[in-house]
């Protein structure tokens, strides 16, 4: 999925205006729908250093009950899950949050599960370049693969429309 | 050799160790990807059906069946394996070959029939969510030679690590063979037919 160059650009214009180290720029921030009972959903970003200074990712903050950084490592084929106390983000490196790896776990859904087209609201607490706001768009997970879903007898195309431009 | 380890902690499960003895021992299976040489893998479980009913292996195995063993506190490896799953079953319904999908889970504490259920339909309108007392997955687990174990921590927010095999089993027959988490949902679906060619 792609995410709208200018919008984040605009975010971090704004948080130039505040904090003299912005040097953090986050882009393609989402997280998948779940269950309507489901109790956890990731979130997924990207983040790049574009200062010449290391920094760290300490924390994610939004409204539920835990929010925290998590990996999954594999063993042969066994997933072991792990919570990250933080995620480094070396100067003039990206680093990317997604299905299969890193990820921000959203904790304590209970009742308010993850829906496509909701955004979640949340902020970035770095090391060095201070709080940045982020907003995760919600997508359906059907659009994470490239296959056409029939599941609703529709083989033409995947439920919702992010910023995808292979068609015109 | 099989070891099998009960941990002090109410949470600490391993149900079975073996995986990593038949995992060096697999050969090339009649439709092009690895089997298991001599394993017995599959057999009898009773577990809890999406209705909160108590149902075996022959009420839920009607037909050829992709069982996986997750848990639906699982935000990121689960949904990608059950999704995988889910598409190779439509990639195949839409060629006129009917299977199931069947998500069993490692995590008794917290997913409860609701909770599997919702899960599994998230994926999936067939996918059938079971799920079942401590027991019930313990031996479910062991009949699978699959591994889980949750991890102490927090008791709301706690993971589980547990392997991520599907295996392709068939009612009268069994286990067929296995899928790595790697394999695409196409070739999940070319080797199933390949399978139900021949077996079914």
């Amino acid at each position: 999925m792609t995410f709208p160059k200018l919008a984040p650009l605009a975010v971090i214009a704004a948080m130039a205006a505040t904090s003299a180290m912005a040097e953090i720029t986050v882009t393609d921030a989402y997280a998948f729908e779940t269950a309507p009972t489901a109790m956890a959903g990731g979130g997924f970003l990207t983040i790049t250093n574009t200062g010449d200074s290391d920094d760290v990712l300490t924390a994610v903050q939004a409204d539920f009950p835990s929010v925290q950084l998590h990996t999954t490592e594999f063993d042969g084929d066994i997933a072991r899950m792990m919570h990250l106390e933080a995620i480094p983000v070396a100067a003039g490196e990206t680093v990317t949050l997604a299905p299969g790896g890193m990820h921000v776990m959203f904790m304590g859904l209970q009742g308010n599960p993850l829906t496509a087209g909701d955004e979640i609201s949340a902020t970035l607490v770095f090391e060095q370049a201070g709080e940045m706001p982020v907003t995760f768009d919600v997508v359906a997970r059907d659009t994470a693969d490239s296959h056409g879903e029939d599941r609703g007898h529709n083989h033409d195309q995947n439920s919702h429309d992010h910023g995808n431009s292979h068609d015109h | 050799m099989k070891s099998v380890i009960f941990g002090s902690g109410v949470l600490a499960i391993a149900a079975g160790l073996g995986v990593y003895a038949w995992q060096a021992n697999t050969a090339p299976t009649p439709c092009g990807n690895t089997s298991v040489a001599g394993a017995a893998i599959g057999g009898p479980f009773e577990l809890v059906s999406e209705t909160g009913e108590t149902v075996t292996d022959t009420d839920v195995i009607t037909k050829p069946t992709l069982v996986y063993f997750g848990y639906t506190f699982c935000p990121d490896v689960c949904p990608i394996d059950s999704m995988r799953n889910a598409i190779a079953a439509d990639i195949l319904a839409d060629e006129g070959v009917d299977i199931g999908t069947i998500f069993i889970s490692v995590d008794p504490e917290r997913d409860t029939v609701d909770v599997v259920r919702d899960y599994t339909d998230n994926f999936h309108p067939e996918m059938i969510g079971l799920t079942g007392s401590p027991e019930q997955i313990r031996e479910a687990s062991q009949a699978y030679k699959t591994y889980y174990r949750a991890v102490e921590g927090d008791p709301d927010y706690y993971l589980v690590d547990h392997s991520t095999q599907t295996y392709l089993m068939f009612p009268e027959t069994g286990f067929a063979t296995f899928f790595r988490r790697d394999t695409p949902s196409e070739q999940v679906a070319e080797i199933t037919a390949c399978f139900v060619d021949q077996l079914a």
